[in-house]
């Protein structure tokens, strides 16, 4: 396990003070100075030693993200953007680290702005987060205040200002694209890559989009060395990552812990087991809905990173961590989540628009048993026909979760709906029929 | 130039193009629903996926740039798969309804989907249903069949200039609206009907008219500006059901006017179908001959110089030049003039009077001076093209007379000829502007050859742009007219100028009350007081022209005979019969040519083609085109008065669109929307 | 999601009050030069604030002649994110979320009670017009489920009981505490903390 002294969030729970003397006290804006005096290159080396990968649910590479910049600046600017829409049912993080430990977050965008050349910062936060908003417009203001940020910032030479922006409930304004569509006053439309933001971000200048949890790990990183960093966790698959536990857990949390960590103790030891005890298990959401979940087989033994979780095909995402017990029903569960999706498709691309809906419907009607027996593998057709299809990654985060239902689950749909709505008993009757006649 | 492979293909393209353009360069068709040449790239259908080599998903061929080296494949199975998927999800919420489906027959879902479709629907739920829009006079909607591809949308805001269609809501429930179900305020708003690919969006005045495959299509020009757009007339029987757009990338693009469009409903009322005569103040029906003979007995008692005439705004060049030699070789009379106005024209060369630098040099324009013309109404397709150069180049715009809304921003510079003659004088504080522009555009609109000025500011004109010809790139000319009527260039081409240009004389005589006879060959705009005057009124609609008159003529309109006109930059195009007149009408020149041959007892012109033959011969011999060199002399005098333009009553400015139905609801509407004003 | 009911009836006339101004004043100034637009989100929510928790269409027209934007552009902003109330909803506003990690710990029982105590169906008006409530997406807090939302309060940890009592506090207009209703510090595993515990020690 994990040892408290390798914990970066040590305010995880705001046992001290999330204001800028607490945030000093555990280290925060220690010798920012210094660590900009290294200069652009060392920062962005010794991020890729590290092996951090970006935290909000693809694991992109993050040193190689922000060398995509343009190494120079030319005649328009870069921004910094920072990804603080957590919408991603079963996901929590981000949210904690606004509240507790805004510092850290405010001093890794000074770093990474400075790495990407960038003088403008925008945080984009999702709207319902109205406090954490302002907790962290608060510890913005204390930065401000004290010189860190701001002209010269930490007395680096380097200008930043951070802006916050509201989001207003649109759970796909998490994509980056679609989130800079919002940034700019209009709908939440994921953009059509390529061109990506790296090049032409935001008010079609070159732009760098991080999750709210990549950019608070940076001080600590460059503070102790990329090589601690990637000393933890697994090869690849390194570092520390917040897991939110929620569901039929018995104590529902959020951790800190090492990449890597088995669910089951993640499960057991954080989250205090199982709801009615492991063998109650029905199911787990690894990584968010997004993610397809894991029967009880499969939790038994995973460990939680990005690598071994895609072989299971699933991933990591967020690492909100759902678990499903025996008492509910999974495939209502299930059709919450495609409901989840058919809300929020921004309805731009047609597979998205239309398939989701489509998705939802059918999973209705085999919660309550009135589909057919083929349509099951209908459904899985559907899932195919918008994966990959579509316009941003949407596509695959509304068909990933029914299809990982269709794979462990099938039998049990199959169950549920096994009669043929046409005809009673196959009679061999071709499909266009007119059913009054068949009665007699 | 790049190289690629398309479905083990090698092609080589230029730089710039997109995957799909690349394709279709190989031969290869793509399918596609939002995609439009035209328009912003949206590559919202996912109709057009094809396979990349080295990319997981495959891509949107109409976004993806083409690049050296890329392997793309259209004709795997996984292409097909996911247009199949593609199209069923198209499909699943459409309500299907082909049948009672006025895009029936010209569908692109209908027609793609017999390649993509599957033949039973799979999708057991209900579909949705979407509230219709009310989107004004012209456009039908069947929201429940949009597909989403904000064709439309991109259309109103990219091309049209008024960003009043939108996407409201979002995921499945996403809709297409005007803001609070307006009428959309733009002269372009129907081209939105054959920008939709499915039946979302459809005709309103042509509602259950008629199928595609039943109606007889010609090609030809319009007429209800000076643009001469390049139109499709569809008939069914005689009857002209609907006009289209054909595509012109010199002139209209794919887009036409809502005049061009909808004012042909206005060919099937108010018609003259035989020959009338005023009586007592009454009209009564007579015969050809009768009234032929009645003309003939006039002319010869009186005096040739007593003998006026005028050509219209609709009139095609056979037309003009037959009056013209009707005028000078039958009546001997000079009083002929194709101006119902005052205007001031320098016809002794050919680029005094024309659009010069031509429609598509716009795009290429990197400074615009607009003077005395509101382009919008005027030229409504010309004024697409300057604000489809605005927003490529972000080019200047300054103009003298503050036109409203252009649909682009320009700046106004002030509005009397002071301002005018200071340009000239390269006192303004635009001339440095000016002096920097390579390919500068100077517009003079109709309004500006009203100005008692217009002599001495066309000349200043000249010599100032004579002066900065270096500056500019070779074979740029600045000077540029918009002329408003679409019979205005051929007539001044064929010099019908009356006994000079400077000065309309015949009007002059007509004002004094100083004509006896007077010919209108479907001229409605001329007003004057009628003394003794014995006026024939040759046209196809019963207006302003043939109430004054004393013996009526019926000839046909514009779809009904084979006729030339050129347009405001000069090119001769022909518009084709595409429908029969109604009654017992005659072309012009048959009855020019019958009471020439009363009074003479000789033809005039033997036939048809002949009348061409001899005024294209004309034409050659008398066109004097000279864009480079500019007379240096300033001739007339200066005038201080403002620069004022002639509103135009837009939906109203000619028979046909005074007799169209959809026209004055058209304009209703926009009475009304003044009255509220834009903030309603 | 559904299109939004666009309220029938409209004030005549809508404007940031003064404190609104300065506030939007304040705001334009975050973005770049040429760059309002991106104010309007923040502009239809300060307007939802003055406006008793909803917007009414001439603020948007409002909104949209201050950041010289199109009207039709505003009005799809304000229908696209599901914040944005276009017709009233009442002084206090509860969003109830009810996807699965609220769903299987009880969200709909929260439902229930918001039946019960405010109005028979969701975006209507209680009898009173005082509340409204709304079942809602993830709104982020997963590990306290279930929980809802009060205007910009988070009430963690319900149950039907205690969803139920705040709520005949609330209509009572007397003052609700939010935050989590099991005794709990913020996300922490209720008495169960294994890790960073000299911290927690030291707090105490």
């Amino acid at each position: 396990m994990l040892q408290d002294k390798d914990r970066i969030f040590q305010n995880l729970y705001n046992d001290g003070d999330s204001g800028i003397n607490g945030a000093i006290k555990r280290n925060d804006w220690s010798n920012t100075k210094d660590l900009i005096s290294k200069g652009r290159d060392w920062i962005i080396d010794e991020v890729k030693l590290s092996e951090l990968r970006g935290r909000g649910g693809a694991g992109f590479p993050t040193g190689l993200k922000w060398s995509f910049a343009p190494k120079e600046v030319g005649s328009r600017p870069h921004y910094l953007v920072i990804n603080a829409d957590e919408s991603e049912p079963g996901t929590c993080k981000d949210r904690d680290i606004l509240r507790f430990e805004p510092h850290k977050l405010i001093e890794g965008c000074l770093l990474a702005s400075y790495a990407v050349n960038a003088h403008t910062c925008y945080i984009y936060i999702r709207g319902e987060y109205y406090f954490e908003g302002q907790r962290l417009q608060k510890a913005i203001d204390e930065a401000y205040k004290k010189n860190l940020i701001g002209k010269n910032a930490s007395n680096s030479g380097w200008d930043l200002d951070i802006y916050i922006h509201y989001g207003a409930g649109a759970y796909i304004c998490g994509e980056e694209t679609a989130l800079l569509e919002s940034l700019e006053g209009k709908k939440g439309q994921p953009r059509l890559k390529p061109p990506f933001p790296a090049l032409v971000g935001l008010y079609g200048c070159p732009t760098i989009i991080n999750n709210v949890e990549t950019i608070a790990v940076i001080p600590t990183i460059l503070r102790r060395g990329g090589k601690w960093f990637s000393s933890l966790g697994k090869a690849k698959n390194t570092g520390t990552k917040i897991f939110c536990i929620s569901g039929n857990v018995n104590k529902p949390c959020n951790v800190e812990e090492e990449m890597g960590v088995p669910l089951k103790i993640l499960i057991e030891k954080h989250a205090g087991g199982v709801v009615g005890g492991w063998d109650n298990l029905k199911a787990v959401i690894p990584g968010g809905s997004s993610m397809p979940l894991l029967p009880k087989e499969i939790c038994d033994t995973i460990t939680m990173d990005f690598d071994s979780l895609v072989k299971e095909k699933s991933g990591l995402g967020t690492a909100g961590i759902v678990v499903i017990n025996k008492d509910q029903d999974i495939i209502k569960c299930m059709a919450r989540i495609a409901r989840f999706y058919k809300h929020e498709s921004c309805g731009q691309c047609t597979p998205c628009r239309e398939g989701s809906g489509w998705m939802w419907r059918m999973l209705e009607r085999m919660a309550k048993g009135e589909a057919s027996k083929d349509e099951v593998n209908m459904l899985m057709d559907v899932t195919k026909q918008i994966e990959g299809h579509t316009i941003c990654a949407f596509g695959e985060g509304s068909s990933w979760p029914v299809q990982g239902l269709i794979r462990h689950f099938k039998k049990e749909i199959e169950e549920r709906n096994n009669f043929n709505p046409l005809v009673k008993k196959d009679r061999n009757i071709p499909y266009l029929v007119d059913q009054h006649l068949l009665d007699k | 130039m790049i190289k690629l492979k398309i479905n083990d293909k090698n092609i080589e393209i230029e730089d710039g193009l997109t995957v799909l353009q690349a394709c279709e360069k190989a031969g290869v068709e793509i399918p596609r629903f939002c995609y439009h040449e035209k328009l912003s790239i949206a590559g919202n259908c996912r109709m057009c996926l094809v396979e990349m080599e080295k990319s997981p998903k495959p891509v949107a061929s109409c976004a993806m740039p083409a690049s050296e080296g890329m392997i793309i494949r259209t004709n795997t199975e996984k292409v097909e798969k996911a247009r199949k998927g593609v199209m069923e999800f198209l499909l699943a919420n459409h309500p299907l309804d082909c049948p009672v489906c006025d895009q029936g027959g010209e569908c692109d879902l209908q027609d793609q989907s017999m390649f993509y479709g599957i033949d039973k629907s799979r999708f057991k739920e209900n579909k949705r249903h979407v509230p219709e829009k009310y989107m004004g006079p012209l456009i039908k909607t069947q929201m429940t069949r949009c597909i989403h591809c904000t064709r439309c949308i991109r259309f109103a805001t990219e091309v049209a200039g008024v960003p009043e269609l939108g996407a409201i809501g979002r995921g499945e429930d996403m809709q297409i609206t005007t803001y609070l179900e307006k009428s959309m305020q733009s002269e372009l708003s129907a081209n939105v009907i054959d920008l939709c690919p499915v039946g979302a969006l459809t005709s309103k005045p042509y509602v259950f008219e008629a199928r595609p495959w039943e109606l007889k299509k010609t090609e030809s020009i319009d007429v209800m500006d000076a643009v001469g757009s390049n139109i499709r007339i569809d008939t069914y029987g005689w009857e002209v059901k609907r006009i289209l757009p054909k595509i012109n990338d010199d002139i209209n693009e794919e887009w036409i006017s809502d005049k061009t469009r909808y004012a042909c409903d206005g060919l099937k009322s108010q018609r003259l179908d035989i020959p009338f005569i005023k009586k007592n103040g009454v009209f009564e029906k007579t015969d050809w001959r009768n009234a032929l003979e009645i003309i003939k007995e006039k002319i010869i008692s009186t005096d040739p110089l007593k003998i006026g005439g005028f050509t219209g705004d609709l009139t095609n060049m056979e037309t003009q030049y037959s009056a013209k030699e009707f005028f000078s070789k039958v009546l001997k009379s000079k009083n002929l003039d194709s101006r119902h106005d005052y205007t001031y024209l320098d016809i002794s060369n050919r680029s005094n009077y024309i659009f010069n630098s031509e429609i598509n040099g716009i795009e290429n324009s990197d400074f615009i001076l607009l003077i005395g013309t509101n382009p919008r109404y005027e030229a409504t397709i010309l004024n697409a093209r300057i604000r489809k150069t605005f927003l490529n180049n972000k080019t200047n715009i300054y103009s003298i007379g503050d036109q409203g809304d252009l649909t682009y921003p320009y700046q106004v510079i002030g509005n009397t000829t002071e301002d005018v003659s200071k340009f000239f004088e390269k006192q303004s504080a635009i001339y440095n502007e000016f002096k920097k522009a390579k390919k500068p555009l100077i517009i003079l609109g109709y309004s500006f050859f009203l100005l008692q000025s217009a002599n001495y500011l066309l000349n200043k004109c000249k010599e100032f742009l004579n002066d900065h010809i270096g500056n500019m790139d070779e074979d740029w000319t600045s000077l540029n007219i918009i002329s408003k009527d679409a019979a205005n260039v051929g007539g001044y081409d064929l010099k019908i100028v009356g006994e000079s240009d400077e000065f309309n004389h015949t009007l002059d005589l007509l004002h004094k009350n100083k004509l006896e006879i007077v010919f209108l060959f479907g001229q409605d705009n001329i007003k004057f007081k009628k003394n003794k005057e014995f006026v024939v009124y040759i046209g196809s609609h019963g207006d302003k022209g043939a109430e004054s008159a004393d013996i009526i003529l019926p000839s046909p309109a514009y779809t009904e005979q084979d006729g030339f006109y050129t347009n405001l930059e000069g090119k001769l195009q022909k518009a084709f019969k595409a429908s029969y007149p109604t009654g017992n009408s005659k072309e012009e020149w048959i009855i020019i040519n019958e009471i020439s041959k009363l009074l003479e007892s000789k033809n005039l012109f033997n036939n048809k083609d002949q009348l061409i033959d001899n005024m294209l011969n004309y034409l050659n011999l008398n066109l004097k085109e000279n864009k480079d060199i500019f007379e240096k002399s300033v001739k007339g005098k200066f005038f201080d008065e403002e620069v004022i333009t002639v509103p135009i009553d837009y939906y109203y400015s000619n028979v046909i669109a005074r007799a169209s139905k959809t026209m004055s609801e058209c304009r209703n509407l926009k009475i009304d929307f003044q009255k509220t004003g834009t903030e309603g | 999601m559904s299109i939004k009911k666009v309220s029938k009836e409209q004030p005549d006339n809508f404007e940031f009050n003064e404190e609104n101004l300065k506030i939007a004043n304040d705001i334009i100034k975050n973005y770049p030069v040429d760059k309002q637009q991106s104010a309007v989100m923040s502009f239809l929510y300060l307007a939802q604030r003055q406006n008793n928790n909803w917007i009414p269409l001439v603020a948007m027209k409002y909104i949209a002649k201050l950041l010289n934007m199109p009207y039709i552009k505003v009005y799809e902003v304000a229908t696209f994110y599901s914040m944005y109330n276009l017709s009233p909803v009442g002084k206090y506003f509860v969003q109830v979320c009810t996807t699965t990690p609220c769903m299987i710990r009880g969200a709909y029982k929260l439902v229930e009670a918001c039946k019960e105590k405010i109005s028979k169906s969701q975006n209507t008006l209680s009898k009173d017009g005082k509340c409204s409530w709304v079942e809602v997406e993830c709104l982020g807090a997963c590990v306290n489920a279930p929980m809802m939302q009060i205007n910009e309060d988070y009430f963690e940890d319900l149950d039907k009981e205690k969803t139920s009592k705040i709520f005949d506090k609330m209509l009572n207009d007397e003052d609700i505490e939010p935050g989590s209703y099991r005794g709990r510090v913020n996300s922490e595993p209720e008495n169960n903390r294994k890790t960073l515990m000299d911290l927690k020690n030291a707090s105490r």
